[in-house]
């Protein structure tokens, strides 16, 4: 058997992955990436709107910044960590321009900005949107510069766990169906998030929370896990993104009667408001009557022809391709969809997890600087700083730790388990019909507004479909490029996610960020300005909670 | 509706291993795309088809195969508009690079030629403190170029790959680009010359290809026009390519109109040692031409409004 070995392996090589790895190898790590799919593949990409900085070269303050994510958190994000991410922001910005991200330009050939959702003045640069794109491409860019070794198409089965420390990942090369053991000293988790837990969703469907799954199978705790981001703008039939920054640009979203309705819910910020209070108003108008078909309307009309074919140029694209409207002539219909997870393995400002060895940064890990709702253009900038920051963390705790014996029958379970899978017998049941129960059943108990009744069934349901998947065979017994097992093995991921995303709910009796419950309408800081925990257990999962860290901002009465 | 698929498989681990046709009847909605199709047949008919997707909004180009006959991202491909009049569509892995299952073909040859562009940007000089200095329009433009998605829909459907695989390609080629045209890069004059080697700029023989089937409007083959200007501007005018193109301006700019005889050896170079054996090589083609009657006349003629193409040949010349 071919043996690896690495100071740090990265497992994920989407824009926290990439960052993390130039990272490690800067810092004179012997580091390598894991993903299942090409680094340009990632879901990174479709990140539109932009990246959030203040730069204090032009006048801007970080803290302002963290102001409005600490808001925009509803005060469930740790404050502590919020001030590095936006302190570190305009480092980490202009350190990209340097790399060689193509940003759009103010007249003046400076660096230029657009406004979006829950900022008090614009500080959101950008690439046209298809700015999450830019930025992995340049990423990718780096990559081949470093020449770090990357096994592509390797699918991560589980950690390797030794004495209560990671050692490595075992994995499946796809290409080959072979069971491979990579040894290493620390390794960081950049799996992106779990979005296709939910259906429909924006996110594409390799956004399975493989790494998050894993973490929380090898015992580590995951926080907030029931702060999913229902997106304001998501295209009606497919559920694709529609950018926030179409709003920044001055967008209108109107009702069936041709109302700008966010006046009632946010007359300060109007569609400008924190996603969370956007997506509740566009549910409340289609609920109440005052949708169009299921949907409410995105007007682009009065933005014209120019702006939307410069700086909104892929959505114009995606708008014709797939509902065939020109932005420009017609208003977009459009609803709230499963978008993000603003929970994740619970992680400190570098990366650190809580097992010795494991790291975690970018949607995966809570760290926690987005709360209880993520405010637009956060999350690029969240990836590049914790990504640098985990990195360099996890490469420094290679060179102190020691070697380990880490023997090769590790990957004996994995193997084991996918022989089992393909053996079972043959049955009407497939990895299809489980995910899409799945996915239509959180999106019907767990979205944006919940109550107890509602998440219990949700609860079941996914109870259900974990005893219908333990007999779930694998019908496909070819060892190459098989991805009927792929599609198995990342199902299992997130039933146990949309277990632990159900039970965290449930657990939180209030209603603060994407967390909106009917039948507890109120934040409740006297009670509950605590994060959820959750951990694996003999039992299922465990809840717990931890306080929130607040350093200079007080909870206050949340309006936009 | 119901549609047929016919979709060309490969299984690397059958007794014989060879590729096959296989029918799928599908019931799809009006709006479904390609990739809707495939997903459908994958999860309620056979699991075991094997392809690559992932974002189902043209931005991961996961998706690209083959068509009705041409490279298209299967996820922004709308069924009712490439179905043939029987509702059928063809739909076959891309070219030009091996199959390794189904749909899935094996795409290193593809990033091979992206890493020989050397991908990445290398200022000149110190960095500055801040952002670099770089117009809007500029950077709006490399836009175009970044907006490649690496599908490899190009690469699939280059009719010079097909001859010979050492062509960096279409899309490696727009890659370059976006250096060479970025105004922060200090490496374009270094980048322009290992571009105009053999395998690079020149090897491009124009068929477009690479323009229609690209989803994104990246249109490689018009970059790389631009890099042959670029080139000869900077000076690297000393190969078969550049030397092809300024003869048969001059020779118009003369004439009016081209002349084939003269074409050969101002291209390889008359006196130039190394273009004796090219020069040679014509004369057997020289001679089918005379047998057929199709030898270019010697006494090359101009045209009667030779003065006015003259006139144009001047005009663009000062718009330089």
């Amino acid at each position: 058997m071919a043996v690896y070995e690495h100071d740090v392996l990265v497992v994920g090589a989407g824009l926290a992955g990439m960052r993390a790895t130039i990272a490690a190898i800067s810092s004179g790590a012997n580091a390598a990436m894991i993903t299942k799919v090409h680094p340009v593949r990632s879901h990174s990409n479709a990140a539109q709107g932009g990246i959030n900085a203040a730069l204090t070269s032009r006048g801007d303050t970080w803290d302002d910044h963290a102001l409005a994510t600490v808001k925009g958190s509803d005060y469930l994000g740790d404050q502590d960590a919020i001030e590095v991410m936006c302190s570190e922001a305009g480092d980490t910005l202009i350190e990209l321009e340097h790399m060689g991200v193509i940003f759009n330009r103010d007249d003046d050939g400076r660096l230029g900005t657009r406004r979006f959702g829950g900022q008090s003045v614009a500080r959101t640069f950008f690439v046209a949107d298809i700015t999450g794109q830019a930025l992995l491409h340049v990423l990718y860019e780096q990559i081949i510069k470093s020449e770090a070794r990357i096994y592509e198409e390797w699918f991560v089965t589980s950690l390797v766990m030794i004495d209560g420390q990671c050692r490595g990942v075992v994995a499946l090369e796809l290409m080959t169906g072979q069971i491979h053991l990579i040894k290493a000293k620390a390794v960081i988790l950049a799996t992106g998030g779990c979005g296709r837990v939910y259906e429909p969703s924006t996110n594409g469907l390799i956004v399975t929370g493989d790494g998050i799954a894993m973490a929380y199978r090898a015992g580590a705790t995951l926080m907030d896990m029931e702060m999913i981001q229902y997106h304001p703008t998501t295209l009606k039939g497919n559920g694709v993104l529609m950018t926030e920054a179409a709003r920044g640009e001055g967008a209108y979203l109107l009702n069936s009667e041709g109302d700008r309705f966010m006046e009632k819910y946010a007359p300060n910020m109007m569609e400008l408001a924190s996603r969370d209070v956007v997506s509740r108003a566009e549910q409340t108008e289609i609920n109440e009557g005052r949708g169009v078909d299921g949907c409410v309307l995105l007007d682009l009309r009065h933005l014209g022809r120019e702006v939307i074919e410069t700086k909104l140029s892929y959505i114009n694209e995606v708008a014709l391709d797939f509902v065939n409207v020109n932005l420009a002539e017609q208003p977009v219909p459009i609803r709230p969809g499963c978008h993000y997870i603003m929970g994740g393995i619970k992680t400190d400002v570098d990366g650190v997890t809580s097992i010795p060895g494991l790291y975690a940064a970018g949607e995966c890990a809570n760290v926690s600087v987005h709360g209880g709702n993520r405010l637009g253009a956060n999350s690029l900038l969240d990836t590049i700083v914790f990504g640098r920051r985990s990195g360099l963390a996890a490469t420094a705790y290679a060179k102190e730790i020691g070697e380990s014996r880490v023997p090769e029958s590790v990957i004996d379970v994995d193997v084991q388990y996918i022989k089992t899978l393909m053996s079972r017998e043959s049955s009407n049941d497939s990895w299809a019909k489980i995910r899409r129960e799945m996915g239509d059943s959180m999106n019907e108990h767990v979205a944006v507004f919940r109550n107890e009744e509602g998440m219990q069934a949700g609860l079941k349901n996914i109870i259900k479909l974990k005893e219908r998947f333990s007999r779930l065979e694998v019908k496909d017994h070819s060892e190459v490029f098989n991805t009927s097992l792929l599609f198995t093995l990342e199902l299992g991921y997130m039933l146990d996610l949309a277990e632990s995303i159900c039970v965290s709910a449930l657990s939180r009796k209030e209603s603060r960020g994407a967390h909106f419950r009917i039948d507890m309408p109120e934040r409740d800081d006297k009670n509950w300005l605590k994060h959820t925990t959750v951990h694996i257990s003999p039992d299922g999962p465990k809840i717990d909670y931890l306080p929130v860290v607040i350093t200079q901002w007080e909870p206050q009465v949340r309006s936009y | 509706m119901q549609v047929t698929l016919n979709i060309k498989r490969f299984n690397p681990e059958s007794e014989q291993p060879f590729p096959y046709e296989e029918e799928f009847n599908v019931e799809v909605e009006e709006h479904f795309t390609v990739l809707d199709s495939l997903i459908k047949v994958r999860e309620e008919i056979d699991e075991s088809l094997t392809l690559r997707c992932s974002c189902r909004a043209s931005i991961c180009g996961s998706c690209s195969m083959r068509v009705q006959g041409h490279a298209k991202l299967a996820c922004k491909t709308k069924i009712i508009e490439v179905m043939d009049s029987e509702k059928r569509i063809k739909i076959e892995p891309m070219t030009n690079q091996p199959v390794v299952k189904d749909l899935v073909v094996d795409m290193k040859l593809f990033w091979d030629k992206i890493r020989d562009v050397r991908p990445w940007l290398q200022p000149e000089g110190p960095e500055p403190e801040n952002e670099y200095i770089a117009s809007n329009e500029a950077m709006i433009h490399l836009t175009g170029v970044m907006g490649c998605i690496m599908c490899g829909a190009c690469v699939s459907d280059c009719t010079v790959l097909e001859v010979d695989n050492n062509f960096l390609g279409p899309a490696a080629l727009a890659k370059a680009y976006r250096f060479v045209g970025d105004p922060r890069d200090g490496a374009s004059k270094d980048r322009l010359k290992e571009l105009s080697k053999y395998s690079g700029i020149w090897d491009c023989t124009r068929c477009y290809e690479c323009v229609e089937v690209c989803p994104k409007g990246v249109a490689p083959m018009e970059r790389i026009m631009v890099l042959r200007d670029k080139a000869i501007v900077a000076g690297f005018d000393g190969n078969y390519g550049a030397r092809h193109t300024e003869a048969f301006s001059s020779l118009v700019e003369h004439s009016g109109w081209l002349d084939e005889l003269r074409m050969i050896p101002k291209t390889f170079g008359m006196f130039n040692p190394l273009s004796l054996g090219p020069l040679m090589g014509m004369i057997p083609v020289g001679l089918r031409a005379f047998r057929r009657g199709k030898m270019p006349p010697i006494f090359h003629k101009s045209i009667p409004g030779v003065k006015n193409v003259r006139r144009i040949f001047k005009k663009l010349e000062a718009r330089k």
